[in-house]
């Protein structure tokens, strides 16, 4: 197993080596780095200093090394517009990102799994067929617009929920319904998957003829067993969630780490925009990383499988 | 024994505007929508009755026809600077269009044509495009995509192509895996011995054989490529304006939401809704008629 | 031998169909099938994959595929016909009644639960036994199936236990409410030659205990002669010969049977050739007109391929589906 482990770990240093590469390369080719990484209106010492600092003009691997070093090192460099750097602005917001993902994840699992296995369940039946209906709605509608929606009804149709900002439960109930619903779906769908799957199986064909209630076939041999693969699946959409929810921290201006991306965005603060991508991608992976790791010593089958 | 004559066999006579067998169950609502929006894109100039950029304050925030204060001369109302909104959503039907269909594209050239070559050469080729592919499928298409747009600046050119670079990874794994596959078989192992150099085998055998999976994936990933456009237009990094997107218009609407004006955010989104669902489903047809191998996709 | 006291199971033209989901085509998987179990008798069914045995296994579980129904027939335990058994007594039945052991045996075991969690299950639910008391319950029968500290092994998983121990594990869980019957699917099959002799004989001790009726589904004779009294030969779901092993052994009557016990290679046999069975197994769902072993029968003749032949009976428990036996029949 140990060999699992770090050929694993070696497999997601060199992803992360390869995104980084990218998001170097992209700025490095595709725009001029120091117009991007300096504000606009900056005096032309300035720019000099940047081209210096940079070392643009040394050869490009010493480039990408700078690169990476000052990421480690915990600089991320100068947001234009809060004149602070952008670690700081990141981590406040962080808290934020993380209060509105973990909200939005319980709901998507709350509403996703028990509809999954109500669907495998009942195959064909109205529940599989609602639940084919969600599906499709759910990876179909962009969550900006359920979120307008719901504004336009709970705000100012109904008024009884905040539209932006944080503070208080009723703040999040909104943002979270909004970011929640695709991810909800998508559990759904695997729920139902897995559990089909595992409904199929010999132990179940055998705890059948054990002569045990459906129920309990059901509820304890199958559901356990067709849990982990959305459990695996949740954990990294987990983190994946606090990225792509730059939309829906827009729409209702919560301030986490999506709003970030947003202002940096529109202010043209390319440090911010860089540093949400790289951190964000990094997350990612780390996350898919250790999600298997995890996996591999919590499972017993892997485990002796070494 | 009396020699019978066996009965001449009763053909079913099938209705003439039955379809045949193998288009069972075909989307019809769903193409018929597609369709329809292809139309209005092509034909927009002659269906929109106003210019969907120039607006007259005086006519702000007018609301659809059915509803008090609308009018038969602004169908459905206008925006915050007085432009048509039924013109703006026609126009935003061609860039739409366009930019999905064209996204769609590119991102299926480059990642067939990757997907063929790490398929069919190995070896290092194939390792380093495809954990190039797994890299880039790590960070969410939204976020690339709007690193992307940061770097170069938003135009509807510029973003057909970034939409273009962020999903080619979507296409690559599959028609490599069918290339793979298709390495084995007879007909490409007949060219082979016969001489054939690598690229016509790659171009003239095995392109034809994978057009297939890649026209299924395109449908399904033209849904999503419009979703991700929509949202670009909606954080003001997409489509630049005066252009009427419908992502865009959705943002512009968001303001006047806050005091009832809801058509300018909920009819744009209808008519993405309408056009991702039907492309989706579309897409799900396709991919249970055309290859069979496709359905855990 | 099992005319003296009504018998234990009795299954009376019992048939069974898979029916496609349109309907159009029907695989009678069952057909016709009509045989007698006493109480501590042990049946061995044999067949070719696909002859319909596993099949016959699962029907006289209710147990069968959502695809497939029973169309006709009657099945007699203990003197109730299980058919007319609502799902909730059939449920009470099945495992505490009559048990099953299924072929694989690492499958049939949850990965994720204790194997006294799964061995104790049938006494937890059947007998609404406590949780302590069958936890030590189950102990007892890992003892009982030969499984060395037991304690210990209750609390381990599937997945840390060997073939063998697993395959008497599922033993184990089958005789836990101590059925009449056990029916135990090609139990062998996945177990080395040399544990399998063990299952064998664990099986025949079991049984001799707890006065268990067996029956053994294989496709290999010689464990029908070693566990076996009685056999039914089965062909393209129906049961083409019936009887005492040693009477069917000695004066197999249907030449599929015979065919079968001539294709076991001997040791003094001069050929170096192995005799097989010419032909390929029927497709279910397209059976010919007359008897379906016919196409592949080295006897066969105009009548057989023009009409299904009935069941005769030869002797005093033994029977044969064939027309070249209805010489030799009372019927």
């Amino acid at each position: 197993m140990k060999q699992y482990i770090v050929r694993r770990i070696g497999y997601s240093l060199l992803s992360l080596f390869l995104l980084s590469l990218t998001i170097f390369l992209f700025v490095r080719v595709t725009g001029d780095p120091a117009s991007l990484l300096l504000e606009p209106g900056a005096s032309p010492e300035d720019i000099a200093n940047l081209r210096q600092q940079l070392g643009l003009d040394q050869p490009l691997w010493v480039q990408y090394w700078k690169f990476v070093e000052s990421f480690l090192t915990g600089d991320l460099g100068q947001s234009f517009y809060y004149r602070a750097p952008v670690l700081n602005l990141y981590f406040e917001r962080l808290p934020n990102s993380l209060l509105l993902a973990s909200v939005a994840m319980v709901l998507s699992l709350v509403i996703g799994i028990p509809s999954g296995v109500l669907a495998a369940v009942r195959v064909g039946g109205f529940w599989d067929n609602a639940g084919k209906v969600f599906t499709l709605l759910g990876l179909s509608l962009p969550s900006f617009f359920i979120g307008l929606v719901l504004i336009l009804f709970f705000t100012v149709y109904l008024g009884w929920l905040p539209s932006s900002g944080a503070g208080t439960p009723a703040h999040l109930v909104m943002p979270a319904f909004t970011l929640g619903w695709y991810f909800a779906a998508a559990h759904m769908r695997l729920t139902r998957s897995s559990m089909l799957e595992v409904l199929g199986s010999e132990y179940v064909k055998l705890a059948r003829l054990k002569g045990l209630p459906e129920a309990l076939v059901i509820g304890k041999h199958a559901f356990k067993n067709a849990l982990i693969p959305v459990i695996t699946l949740a954990g990294i959409n987990l983190v994946v969630m606090i990225n792509v929810a730059v939309v829906v921290e827009t729409v209702f201006a919560w301030p986490g780490i999506g709003r970030l991306l947003y202002e940096g965005i529109s202010f043209r603060d390319f440090p911010v925009v860089q540093a949400v991508v790289v951190i964000g991608g990094s997350m990612i992976i780390l996350v898919n990383l250790l999600v298997d790791i995890l996996y591999a010593l919590i499972d017993p089958r892997i485990r002796m499988e070494s | 024994m009396a020699v019978t004559t066996p009965p001449v066999a009763a053909v079913p006579v099938r209705s003439p505007f039955a379809l045949p067998k193998w288009l069972s169950g075909f989307p019809t609502v769903p193409v018929a929508v597609l369709v329809l929006i292809a139309l209005v894109a092509v034909f927009a100039n002659l269906l929109a009755p106003y210019n969907p950029e120039i607006g007259s304050l005086s006519m702000r925030y007018k609301p659809p026809f059915w509803q008090a204060g609308g009018s038969m001369a602004h169908l459905l109302g206008t925006d915050h600077v007085g432009r048509d909104e039924l013109s703006r959503l026609i126009f935003g039907a061609r860039v739409s269009m366009i930019v999905g269909v064209a996204a769609v594209v590119v991102a299926g050239s480059i990642g067939t044509f990757l997907g063929i070559v790490s398929g069919y050469l190995g070896g290092w080729v194939d390792q380093v495009i495809m954990r190039v592919a797994d890299a880039w499928l790590a960070l969410p298409a939204l976020t690339f995509a709007i690193f992307l747009a940061a770097i170069v600046g938003p135009s509807e050119f510029n973003i057909i192509f970034i939409l273009g670079g962020v999903y080619w990874t979507r296409y690559a794994r599959v028609i490599r895996s069918e290339v793979l596959s298709l390495k084995q078989r007879e007909f490409v192992r007949l060219a082979i011995v016969a001489g054939c150099p690598k690229h016509v085998i790659m171009w003239r055998h095995i392109l034809p054989n994978v057009i297939n999976s890649a026209v299924v994936i395109g449908t399904l990933m033209l849904g999503v490529v419009i979703v991700t456009e929509a949202a670009l237009s909606f954080l003001g990094i997409g489509v630049p304006p005066p252009k009427p997107a419908w992502g865009l218009m959705m943002a512009d609407g968001k303001q006047g939401l806050m005091v009832g004006h809801w058509w300018l955010t909920v009819l744009p989104g209808i008519c993405i809704m309408l056009m991702v669902l039907s492309a989706n489903l579309l897409g799900d047809w396709l991919r249970v008629k055309l290859d069979p191998q496709m359905r855990q996709l | 031998m099992s005319t003296v006291s009504p018998p234990l199971l009795s299954l009376e033209h019992l048939s069974a169909h898979y029916v496609s989901q349109q309907g159009t085509r029907v695989v009678c998987a069952v057909d016709d099938v009509s045989l007698r179990l006493g109480a501590g008798e042990t049946l061995g069914i044999v067949g070719e994959s696909g002859s319909g045995k596993s099949t016959l296994a699962l029907t006289i579980m209710r147990q069968l595929p959502t695809a497939a129904r029973i169309v006709s027939g009657r099945m007699m335990f203990e003197g109730e016909n299980l058919l007319d058994k609502s799902d909730a007594e059939m449920r009470r039945v099945r495992g505490k009644r009559i048990a099953m052991v299924l072929q694989d045996p690492m499958a049939s075991l949850n990965p994720l639960f204790s194997i006294g969690n799964q061995v104790g299950e049938p006494l937890r639910v059947h007998e609404g036994a406590p949780v302590a008391k069958a936890w030590a319950k189950a102990i007892e029968l890992l003892r009982s199936v030969r499984i060395a500290s037991p304690e210990t092994r209750a609390t381990q998983f599937p997945h840390e236990m060997s073939g063998g121990m697993r395959q008497r594990i599922v033993g184990a869980i089958g005789i836990s409410c101590e059925p009449r019957l056990l029916i135990a699917d090609e139990p062998t099959t996945s177990l080395d030659l040399t544990i399998q002799a063990q299952y064998l004989n664990l099986m025949r001790d079991l049984q001799r205990e707890h006065g268990l009726a067996l029956i053994f589904i294989t496709h290999n004779l010689g464990i029908v002669a070693k566990m076996c009294t009685q056999l039914a030969v089965m062909y393209a779901g129906r049961i083409v010969e019936q009887g005492p092993v040693k009477r069917i052994f000695s004066a197999p009557a249907h030449p599929y049977t015979k065919a079968l016990l001539g294709s076991i290679p001997r040791m003094t046999d001069g050929h170096d050739r192995l005799t097989a069975i010419e032909g390929q197994p029927p497709d279910l769902s397209n059976l010919p007109q007359g008897c379906a072993f016919a196409p592949r029968c080295p006897k066969a003749t105009a009548h057989c391929r023009a009409e299904a032949p009935i069941e005769f009976i030869l002797a005093d428990g033994h029977s044969a589906r064939c027309w070249l036996a209805s010489g030799s029949a009372t019927a």
